[in-house]
């Protein structure tokens, strides 16, 4: 692509691109030698793991064969969000959402649709409850309480096309501040967008930047962090999959604010996908001008590397990040000094997080009076969820703040699978909590979430159901956390390990109603005297455990009992005699031998032998074993 | 300097901008405790043992690290404080083996002092303890990481003071750990054996390897005809361990409590470290007349040859050739000593008491043979040698002065000064001065060369020849320089390289200086040392290695003349290129 040398040219070259996408927008192509049909297909991590990049590949050659590779534009595009139903591919100009499209469904795809201009019917969502296809996304409940700004462009564009970028207003904000804004203009904008970080704390975007800009130093530096570590959580590497240039722009506009000329994106090395896509956006984007020297011919500088990191949570933590990038030994440093002052190699920094990024560049073009408009007065704007665990609807979503857990998981989720009841929502990772059937009605914004229990953390958002045990939860994300603890300091690396060993006590059976004592003095000592966020909250699965669901503690302390059926070792197996026609096969297969019993007589478990792995019950044709 | 208003429990100080909330509460009189915190090494929070209270924070603030501001409140002494700072050692021991009893460092151990402090009588947190291999291949070190707290202080002074990074932070979570990269063990990596680690480490998790066993073997075999040497650096060190002020000469004391622990002779490194000037000062003065490689660097401290070996192995043809004092001091032991006292060699056993742990090391060295026999059989360091003086009963601190025996206990002042950092290098100057001029030094003191200054210089003018020397010591230092010497861009003649940091009274081998009392002594404790060794040199009646008459003696009945046959044969030896490790990594 030719640099882009100023921001009248930038402006005139997005007219003239997003021209050319007129078909996505429902309409008819603006030249003839336009495609007629813009076939999107989902290239996210989840996609592509069910085979889209084949899909792609298979219409391509069919289009070719069918002679109709030059009226079809076939595109690859980041994540539609729905990702339970992937691969997805949209058609344009109908907009018609397919789902699970498989690599032999190409033919037909392109037969009747692309050629004949019928729809696969067959491949339609189905909306819950009716017999009825949605035809296009509009029609689909997951898609219709959502609003969409961090993922804007995600499903709507080719990340590897920075033409597509700039067609949806990419850099616009960034030659809007370059050329009619002050540094502390930008940062007043942000100001007063109320943007806060969407990496789990919440701090104020704009004092972050304010504060970096405060100090004076011969070099600043912008640093992003895309190490996204909380399980489950994957908004940050579809937004780099996805509109890379968002992230690319909005830290260009953090160098201006800050006068930093380089920036750093800390990314993890599992993610191959974003990696690449970001790497072809800077490239693209320094060939355009709007990265490097001199862009859209201002005198402004500004470059951006990519840090590779290799996956420890912590190294999301901000100061471990730093260190890592400094490629040294990822932990955390104290603060103060705090990144603004010294921060990378010492330097006034600041480190955003990738969501919080992708808001910027549309906050900058459309103001900070929009952006207040959505969301509560707490939280401005909209967040992006990971929805996961029990429930029908799984995939990323990004809702109006103030949106209720509830609508979440009712209306956009679509509720619990196999008609079981909602036990517990975990939001904020394993530095969050779990909140029960009681706090559904709770508003999702920061501070309701701390309030009701938990936090925002990153989005991960899992739903529990009435067979998740509470307390195997909790030992679950310690497990995490006691894996993830950088070691640093005594209270994560050994606290969180003897949180551990007396959650596993429970489960075993072995607790003791002290234990619940213990557990709450250490999460006291861990939360009050750990070096960083990380090992500061992470005793915090555990207490809102205990706040929520202490009944199920006592359930394992005193009955020796898991309520939900989790714990393997508090669970009997036994055989009903009224129902075993004693056909051995339980017996046969149990690998420890503890099922005895003659032919056509009822058979019985030794309990003292029985290993509870469960095959008897898999094996048994008449229901006569049962789990308690 | 901007000085700030700070309230401590109440108490107000003004500081200068830039301390620490740790520093200031001194100042206030309160020493709050700590673990990783080690004043000119290690100030990393994490220890979580200096927790205090700060006004306007949500959270407990390590203080060692917390930089104090205007009108700072702390509190170091609430409810809240004193309950984390005693969960956080808790959960430390919960997690360490409760074995005091047998540890090295019983008695001198941090954490055993902080739960001390905290007043622990039961540990609420029991669990699980982490199990690592013990690493004692290395002949100098044993690090054990079961007894590791995770303080890194060695990790900042191998990195930071010594340049040499072979200890870092390694697993995660429970099973973190310091140690080499990969699991190495010390043996197979370019560890110098400097011992510096071992001098701050708070527990027993590295120590020097115990010797002690074989030396008490050697004492009861009435076979052998045993011997000791003691080093310039251990008659100043030695005193601490019994109690004396820092910085007190003992060298009286120590001959009297070796005499009683059964050595058959006591003799003096100081004696050899003269004799070591005379072979040094004469192969300078040989290279300067004859074109040979300059600068010449000195060979006296053995973690710094070894660090060599490993890290300049191209540039070997600048260390001297001249073995260290011990290594002299070994060959003319079982050469000389013998011929001149009608004894058998093959009967002596040659013990030396070192403030070295990488001493250990050298006597190790193969080349270290040349008397037909091992040089020198056993090191022992200043701390082991006092453990046996302990264990004996001998009331060190009131011990008569002694003398050492002939014919190698008599050293000069040149000889004593070894110990210092700068030492080798002002007790050469004032032999070379005098060989070379023939003039009698118009002033003995070569102040430029002393002190605990990173990088010492100073020109001599020998004859109308102008000689510039320098002088540094750690390894970090040392290796600057020898990216200088490497590029050709270091402009002396002459350099003395010492491993640690403020010469041998520095070295891994001497007492252990703890956390609290390096930060309440008004100087560096290596400068309160060195010091006490250059008021012994002025004490002294000779104070030049060539007038020490035992020297001349030696020359004259057995070596004949420096840098002759027979000192090429026994006093001097040549360098091993080594690899950085000793492994394939490939493996």
């Amino acid at each position: 692509m030719n640099r882009v040398e100023n921001f009248e040219a930038l402006k005139a070259l997005q007219v003239q691109e997003s021209e050319k996408l007129n078909v996505r927008e429902g309409l008819a192509p603006t030249q003839a030698n336009l495609a007629r049909h813009h076939v999107l297909i989902c290239a996210g991590t989840g996609c592509t793991s069910s085979l889209s990049g084949e899909v792609k590949k298979e219409l391509e050659a069919k289009l070719v064969e069918m002679n109709l590779d030059g009226e079809i534009d076939v595109v690859q595009t980041g994540c539609f969000g729905f990702c339970n139903l992937g691969p997805i591919m949209v058609v344009y100009p109908e907009g018609t959402f397919y789902t699970k499209v498989k690599p032999e469904d190409v033919a037909e795809i392109a037969e009747s649709h692309l050629k004949g201009g019928q729809v696969v019917e067959r491949l339609l969502y189905t909306i819950p409850g009716t017999e009825t296809k949605a035809q296009d996304m509009s029609h689909i409940p997951f898609f219709q309480k959502q609003q969409r700004i961090a993922l804007r462009n995600c499903g709507k564009i080719d990340p590897e096309r920075i033409e597509e970028a700039i067609a949806h207003n990419a850099y616009q904000g960034l030659g809007k501040a370059l050329t009619e804004m002050q540094p502390k203009d930008v940062i007043q904008t942000l100001l007063d967008s109320g943007l806060r970080g969407r990496g789990g704390a919440g701090f104020p975007t704009g004092k972050k930047w304010m504060f970096a800009a405060g100090y004076d130093a011969d070099e600043k530096y912008v640093v992003c962090n895309a190490d996204e570590g909380d399980p489950g959580a994957f908004m940050d590497r579809s937004v780099l999959e996805g509109d890379p240039h968002s992230v690319i722009e909005a830290m260009a506009l953090g160098g201006y604010a800050i006068n930093a000329h380089q920036g750093y994106v800390y990314i993890r090395a599992e993610y191959p996908i974003a990696v690449h896509r970001l790497q072809i956006a800077i490239d693209q984007a320094r060939e355009a001008g709007l990265l490097g020297k001199n862009i859209l011919g201002t005198g402004f500088d500004f470059d951006i590397d990519i840090r590779l990191g290799a996956g420890a949570f912590v190294c999301g933590e901000e100061t471990a990040l730093l260190t890592s990038v400094e490629g040294r030994r990822g932990e955390p440093r104290p603060r103060p000094p705090f990144p603004a002052e010294k921060g990378l190699w010492d330097k006034p920094s600041f480190v955003n997080n990738v969501e919080t990024l992708a808001n910027i560049p549309a906050i900058m073009t459309k103001g900070a009076d929009w952006y207040t408009s959505i969301g509560t007065e707490d939280s401005r704007g909209t967040k992006v969820f990971a929805m996961a665990g029990k429930v029908n609807n799984i995939g990323l979503v990004e809702v109006p703040m103030g949106t209720t857990l509830r609508e979440l998981i009712y209306d956009i989720g679509g509720g619990i699978p196999g008609g079981k009841a909602f036990k517990a929502a975990q939001t904020g990772g394993p530095s969050g909590g779990c909140l029960p059937a009681s706090a559904l009605d709770t508003p999702i914004d920061f501070g309701s979430l701390i309030k009701a229990g938990s936090m925002m953390g990153s989005g991960g958002l899992i739903v529990m159901d009435e067979t998740d045990c509470m307390v195997d939860i909790a030992k679950f994300f310690l497990e995490f956390t006691q894996d993830e603890s950088c070691g640093k300091c005594p209270p994560c690396r050994i606290g969180t390990k003897r949180m551990l060993e007396i959650l596993t006590k429970i489960t075993e059976g072995e607790g003791t109603e002290a234990d619940i004592e213990h557990l709450e003095t250490l999460a006291q000592t861990i939360s009050a005297s750990a070096l960083c966020a990380l090992g500061q909250t992470a005793p915090n699965p555990v207490l809102a455990t205990l706040k929520f669901f202490k009944d199920e503690y006592e359930a394992h302390i005193k009955e020796k009992k898991c309520p939900a059926g989790v714990c393997k070792n508090l669970l009997q197996y036994t055989i009903d005699p009224e129902k075993c026609k004693g056909c051995t096969l339980c017996a046969r297969n149990c690998p420890a031998d503890a099922i005895t019993g003659t032919v056509k007589q009822p058979h019985t478990i030794d309990p003292a032998k029985c290993i509870k792995c469960g095959t008897c019950i898999e094996k048994c044709k008449f229901g006569a074993i049962s789990r308690q | 300097m901007e000085m700030v208003n700070v309230i401590i429990d109440g108490v107000q100080v003004q500081v200068e901008k830039g301390t620490t909330v740790l520093q200031a509460a001194q100042k206030a009189g309160i020493n709050i405790p700590t673990l990783c915190y080690l004043k000119d090494v290690n100030a990393i929070g994490a220890c979580r043992v200096c927790l205090v209270e700060i006004k306007g924070a949500k959270a407990l603030q390590p203080s060692c690290v917390y930089p104090v501001s205007e009108g700072l409140e702390v509190l170091t002494n609430t409810a809240k404080v004193r309950e984390a700072r005693k969960a956080v050692v808790e959960l430390l021991l919960s997690n360490h083996p409760a074995d005091c009893l047998n540890c090295v460092r019983s008695g001198s151990c941090e954490l055993q002092n902080l739960a001390q402090q905290m007043g622990i009588r039961e540990n609420r947190f029991l669990g699980e303890q982490s199990v690592f291999p013990i690493d004692d291949r290395s002949v100098a070190i044993v690090r054990d990481p079961n007894k590791c707290v995770y303080c890194r202080r060695c990790e900042a002074v191998c990195s930071k003071v010594q340049g040499v990074n072979i200890l870092g932070g390694i697993g995660r979570g429970f099973e973190s750990t310091v140690g080499p990269a990969f699991g190495h063990n010390l043996d197979d990596i370019n560890c110098s054996l400097c011992g510096q680690c071992v001098n701050v480490c708070p527990t027993g998790a590295l120590a020097e390897k115990d010797d002690t066993q074989k030396v008490w073997a050697a004492l009861a075999d009435p076979d052998k005809h045993v011997i000791v040497q003691f080093s310039p650096a251990v008659r100043i060190t030695i005193s601490e361990e019994f109690g004396l002020p820092m910085g007190t000469i003992s060298t009286g004391k120590m001959v009297a409590a070796l005499r009683r622990l059964g050595f058959d002779k006591v003799f003096d490194t100081n004696w050899s470290a003269d004799l070591t000037i005379m072979e040094e000062g004469n192969e300078l003065l040989d290279r300067l007349q004859n074109g040979g490689v300059l600068p010449m660097i000195t060979s006296c401290s053995p973690g710094w040859v070894k660090y060599c070996e490993s890290h300049f192995p191209d540039q070997l043809d600048h260390l001297s050739t001249a073995k260290s004092p011990q290594g002299m001091f070994g060959a003319m032991v079982k050469t000389y000593y013998p011929e001149t006292e009608g004894i058998d060699a093959s009967k002596i056993y040659s013990v030396s008491v070192m403030p070295c742990t990488a001493k250990k090391f050298e006597a190790a060295r193969p080349e270290l043979a040349d008397s037909g026999y091992r040089d020198v059989d056993v090191v022992v360091t200043v701390r082991e040698i006092a453990r046996m003086i302990k264990q004996a009963g001998i009331d060190f601190a009131n011990l008569p002065d002694e003398e050492c025996d002939a014919p190698m206990g008599v050293g000069t002042g040149a000889g004593t000064i070894f110990g210092a950092t700068g030492g080798v290098m002002e007790a050469a100057l004032r032999t070379v001065y005098e060989v070379v001029t023939g003039e009698t030094l118009p002033k003995i003191d070569f102040e430029a060369v002393r002190g605990l200054d990173g990088l010492k210089e100073a020109t001599v003018d020998l004859n109308g020849t102008k000689v510039k020397v320098a002088v540094v010591h750690t390894l970090a230092r040392a290796k600057e320089m020898m990216k200088k010497v490497r590029a050709g861009e270091a402009d002396y003649q002459f350099i003395e390289v010492m491993a640690c940091p403020g010469g041998c009274v520095g070295g891994g081998g001497t007492p252990i200086v703890n956390a609290l009392t390096r930060t309440m002594l008004p100087d560096d404790y290596r400068a309160i040392r060195g010091i006490g060794l250059y008021n012994d040199d002025k004490n002294l009646p000779l104070r030049k290695s060539h007038e020490n008459p035992f020297i001349v003696k030696a020359y004259e009945n057995f070596l004949g003349k420096p840098l002759g046959h027979k000192s090429h044969e026994l006093l001097h030896t040549h360098y091993t290129p080594r690899k950085l490790y000793n492994l394939d990594l490939n493996d």
